[in-house]
C-alpha cells in the first residue's frame, strides 16, 4: 500500500471543497461565493488499496497575489510537495480559471486539471474541447459534474495512474529574451547555493517580480548575495525600458486567452443574456433594497410560522419521555435522580426543544439562497454604506457567515485584505446573531408580542419585529465601524475586488437534507457538550445553600440592582455570563435558574413558560431588554478565542469584548428608562 | 475615459492600467491586461461600484479603482 499527498486547488468558488467532500465523504462547507474556504481542510480515501491524503486549498486567483487565505495555498503550492495538485475549473468561467492552471503548470509538472460545473456549461450553451485542452496544456484533463457526482470513475482513474506514473512535462512560458536573461542572473547566484531544478528558476522570477512570495523565498532558501543580483538584474530591465512585472502577469493571461479560443466554443449568442437581466433587477436602484428586505422578511416569516409546531411537539415528547425515564429511574438516590431530572435533562431538552426548529428552518433557506449565489450581490449592494463606514464591501459576506456562527464569521474575515477592514469586520460580527441566539430572540418575540394565536397577522407581526432586531444589529455594526474607522482603526478605505458569480441552481433536496441533519447534530452536539455542565453548575447553584438562601439566590441578588437599572434583573445576567461558553444556553439557564427559585412545574410548551417568567417579574420592557442584551452583548467564548487566534492581540480581544457589551448595556439602558416613562 | 465612465451595457477595451503595487498585481491577476474587451454590466443601487464582464467573468470595482483604468471605446464590438 502507497500513501499519496494530493493538493486541490483553484480558483474560488469552482466546486473544489464540492469534490473534496464527495472523494473523501466529509462535510467541507460550499456554497455560491468566492472565500468560503479559507484554512486547508485534509482529508483521506482509499482507492484500489492506495491511500490517497487530499487537502482542500482556499480559493486562489493566482500565485501572484496576496490575501491571506491565498498564502496559505500559495505557500502550500509552493513549498510543500504534494504528488499530485489537482487544479479544478469552472467550466462556465473556464479562461479565468485557465490562467491560474498555467501558473499551477508552471511549478508543478504533475497536475490534473479537472474541469468541473459541465451541467452549468451544458444549460448555459458552452461546449468545452477537453482532449484539445489536454494536449495545449499538456496535462491530463477530467470533464466532471462533482455535484452529481458525474466523471468520478473517470477522474479516481486518472488520478491513481498519476499517482503511479507522474508526468514529467512542464508548460513552458516564454517571458522574452531580456526578462529571461534578467532572470539568469539571479539564477546564476542561485546556484552556487542550491541545485538547479525547474522551482529555481520559478523562484528567481518572482525575486524579479517583486511578488509577495519573496519573503517566504529568503526566509527558506538563504543566499548572501542574492539581493544584490535581483538589483543587477531589474537596473538590466530598467535600461532596457521593459515593465517586466506587466509583461509577466499578462503572459498567463494571454496564453490562456489563446487556449481557450481553441477550446470553449460558445453555442448560442449571449448565454449571460438571462444571468444579466437578473442582475439588474437585483441591484437595481429601484428594486435592489426592496427584494433584499423581502427575501429578509420572507425568511423570517417561514422560520417563526413553522418554528412553534414542532417546538411545541418536542417539548411534550420530552416531557412524556422524561416522565417515562425519571419513573424507571426512580431506585437511584434522591440527590442524584432529581440532579439528573431537574439539572441535566430539562436544560439539555429545552436547548433542543427552542433553538433546534428554528434553526433547522431558517440554515436550508439562507443556504438556498447561499447556494443560488445571492450573498455577493447583497454585498454589492451594500457596498455604498461599509465605503462610507470606511470598511470593506466584503463585511457583508463575513456577517451573513454570522448568521451560522460568529466564530464561522470572523474566520472568514480573512477574505478582507486590508488589516484594518478585517479588524472591523472581526470586532462588529458579534452584532449578527448567530444560531444560538436567534432563536432565543424569536422566541420571546413570540411570547411577548404576538402571542400564540397561530393566525396570519401575528406571525407577520413577529416576522416584523424580528427583522427590526436584525436591522437594529446591522446599524450597529455600520455606527460600530464608523466609530472605530474615526478612532482607533483610523484610515483610507482599501480597494478590492468582489467576483459576482455566474448564478447555479441549487440542489433543493440535498441542502433540505444536510442543512436540517447537519444542524440537528450541530446543535444536538452542542446541547449534549454545553448544557449538560450548565445544567449541572445550575442544580448546585440552587440546591448549594448558604444560610437560608441557596448561592443562586446569593448572587442574582447581588447583582440583581445593575441588572434593573438596565432592564434586565440578577437571574437574567447571571444567565448570560453564565452562557458565556455557548449562547444557546443562555435561555435555558434562566428558566431553570426561575424554576429553582420557586413555583415548580411542569412546561409542555412557549405559553407555560411565558407564565413563569411572568410570575417572575417579567414585563414586556424586561422582554424588549432582553432581545436587545441578547443581539448585543459579549462575543461567547469560542467566538472571543478565535478572534484571539485571528487577530493575535490581546487588545483587539479586549476590544472586542467590551465593545459589544458597553453597546448593550447603554442600549438597554436607554430602552428601558425611555419606555418606563411611558408605561 | 475610463472605465469608471462607462454605463451599463457599454463597452471598451483596456489601453493602460494606473493602479500601483498590490491592486494592480490582482487586477492583474483578474484578467483586466491591455487589449482586454471589458463590458460594464451592472450599477449598484447607490451607484459606488459597477461590475464589469470580463473574459466570461463579472467583477465589481469602485470607483476609484475604475477610474485608474484608462479604456478606448470600440464602436464595433
Ligand atoms: N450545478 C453545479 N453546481 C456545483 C457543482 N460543483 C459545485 N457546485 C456548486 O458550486 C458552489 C461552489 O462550490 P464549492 O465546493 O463551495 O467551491 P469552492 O469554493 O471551490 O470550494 C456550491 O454552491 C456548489 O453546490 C456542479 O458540478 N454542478
Ligand atoms: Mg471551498
Amino acid at each position: 500500500m502507497h500513501k499519496y499527498k494530493i493538493a486541490l486547488a483553484g480558483n474560488p468558488n469552482v466546486g473544489k471543497s464540492t469534490v473534496f467532500n464527495a472523494l473523501t465523504g466529509l462535510h467541507q462547507h460550499t456554497g455560491n461565493w468566492p472565500g468560503k474556504t479559507v484554512e486547508n481542510a485534509v482529508g483521506s480515501f482509499f482507492y484500489h488499496d492506495n491511500e490517497y491524503t487530499i487537502y482542500d486549498l482556499p480559493g486562489t486567483y493566482s500565485l501572484l497575489s496576496h490575501s491571506e487565505e491565498e498564502e496559505i495555498a500559495r505557500n502550500f503550492l509552493c513549498f510543500e510537495k504534494p504528488e499530485l495538485v489537482i487544479v479544478v475549473c469552472d467550466a462556465t468561467s473556464l479562461e479565468r480559471n485557465l490562467s491560474f492552471v498555467l501558473q499551477v503548470k508552471e511549478i508543478h509538472s504533475n497536475v490534473l486539471v479537472c474541469v468541473n460545473l459541465l451541467d452549468e456549461a451544458k444549460k448555459k450553451k458552452i461546449e468545452i474541447n477537453l482532449s484539445k485542452l489536454s494536449e495545449l496544456l499538456n496535462t491530463p484533463v477530467v470533464g466532471i459534474s462533482a455535484r452529481k457526482k458525474e466523471g468520478f470513475d473517470e477522474l479516481l482513474n486518472t488520478i491513481e495512474s498519476l499517482c503511479l506514473t507522474p508526468n514529467e512535462e512542464y508548460f513552458e512560458l516564454s517571458y522574452g529574451k531580456e526578462i529571461e536573461y534578467a532572470v539568469s542572473i539571479i539564477e546564476n547566484e542561485w546556484n552556487q547555493y542550491y541545485d538547479k531544478y525547474k522551482r529555481s528558476h520559478y523562484f528567481c522570477l518572482q525575486l524579479l517580480d517583486d511578488t509577495e512570495l519573496k519573503h517566504t523565498i529568503y526566509e527558506k532558501y538563504p543566499i548572501p548575495n542574492i539581493e544584490k543580483a535581483v538589483q543587477k538584474a531589474k537596473g538590466y530591465l530598467f535600461l532596457k525600458k521593459i515593465d517586466w512585472k506587466e509583461i509577466i502577469a499578462e503572459q498567463f493571461i494571454k496564453n490562456s486567452e489563446m487556449i481557450s479560443k481553441e477550446v470553449i466554443t460558445y453555442k448560442k449568442g449571449n448565454i449571460f443574456e438571462k444571468e444579466k437581466k437578473l442582475d439588474q433587477i437585483l441591484t437595481s436602484k429601484k428594486y435592489g433594497f426592496p427584494i433584499m428586505i423581502l427575501l429578509l422578511i420572507l425568511i423570517f416569516w417561514i422560520t417563526i410560522e413553522f418554528a412553534n409546531i414542532p417546538s411545541n411537539l418536542l417539548f411534550s415528547f420530552f416531557q412524556i419521555l422524561g416522565e417515562y425515564l425519571s419513573k424507571s429511574l426512580s431506585f437511584l438516590p434522591r440527590w442524584l435522580h432529581e440532579l439528573l431530572f431537574s439539572g441535566i435533562y430539562k436544560t439539555l431538552t429545552w436547548v433542543v426543544s427552542v433553538m433546534l426548529p428554528p434553526m433547522a428552518i431558517f440554515f436550508p433557506l439562507f443556504t438556498l439562497l447561499e447556494d443560488f449565489g445571492y450573498l455577493p450581490r447583497i454585498a454589492f449592494n451594500l457596498d455604498y454604506y461599509f465605503q462610507k463606514c470606511k470598511a470593506c464591501g466584503k463585511q457583508a459576506l463575513t456577517m451573513c457567515m454570522g448568521f451560522g456562527c460568529n466564530a464561522v464569521g470572523v474566520t472568514g474575515a480573512r477574505i478582507i485584505d486590508s488589516k484594518r477592514e478585517r479588524l472591523m469586520a472581526i470586532i462588529t460580527n458579534v452584532f449578527v446573531p448567530c444560531n444560538g441566539r436567534f432563536p432565543t430572540i424569536v422566541a420571546l418575540i413570540t411570547m411577548f408580542f404576538v402571542g400564540f394565536s397561530n393566525d396570519f397577522f401575528s406571525s407577520i407581526y413577529s416576522t416584523f419585529l424580528l427583522c427590526i432586531v436584525i436591522l437594529l444589529g446591522v446599524f450597529l455594526t455600520f455606527f460600530i465601524s464608523f466609530i472605530l474607522s474615526k478612532t482607533v482603526l483610523k484610515g483610507i478605505p482599501s480597494s478590492f475586488t468582489l467576483e459576482l458569480p455566474h448564478y447555479r441552481s441549487p440542489q433543493y433536496k440535498k441542502v433540505l437534507i444536510r442543512s436540517i441533519l447537519d444542524r440537528t447534530l450541530f446543535v444536538l452536539g452542542r446541547a449534549v457538550v454545553v448544557a449538560i455542565p450548565a445544567g449541572l453548575i445550575i442544580w448546585l447553584f440552587a440546591n448549594f445553600k448558604i444560610g437560608n438562601n441557596s448561592l443562586l439566590i446569593h448572587v442574582s441578588n447581588f447583582i440583581d440592582p445593575f441588572g434593573k437599572l438596565i432592564g434586565l434583573d440578577g437571574i437574567i445576567l447571571l444567565s448570560f455570563l453564565l452562557g458565556f461558553p455557548a449562547n444557546e444556553i443562555v435561555f435555558p439557564i434562566m428558566i431553570m435558574a426561575y424554576m429553582q427559585t420557586g413555583s415548580i412545574a411542569e412546561f409542555s410548551d412557549l405559553s407555560m413558560l411565558k407564565e413563569l417568567l411572568i410570575k417572575n417579574g417579567w414585563t414586556s420592557i424586561t422582554a424588549v431588554c432582553t432581545i436587545l442584551f441578547c443581539l448585543v452583548h459579549f462575543p461567547c467564548s469560542t467566538t472571543l478565542l478565535t478572534i484571539k487566534k485571528e487577530t493575535g492581540s490581546f487588545k483587539w480581544t479586549m476590544l472586542s469584548f467590551l465593545i459589544p457589551t458597553l453597546c448593550g448595556v447603554l442600549l438597554c439602558f436607554i430602552t428601558s428608562s425611555f419606555l418606563r416613562l411611558f408605561s | 475615459m475610463n472605465l469608471s465612465e462607462l454605463e451599463i451595457g457599454e463597452k471598451g477595451i483596456i489601453s493602460k492600467i494606473e493602479l500601483e503595487g498590490m491592486m494592480k498585481r490582482r487586477i492583474l491577476d483578474l484578467g483586466f491586461i491591455k487589449g482586454t474587451k471589458v463590458e460594464c454590466v451592472l450599477k449598484s443601487p447607490l451607484k459606488d461600484l459597477k461590475a464589469y464582464l470580463i473574459r466570461g467573468s463579472v467583477f465589481a470595482l469602485r470607483k476609484e479603482e475604475a477610474e485608474k483604468i484608462e479604456i478606448r471605446v470600440n464602436h464595433y464590438a
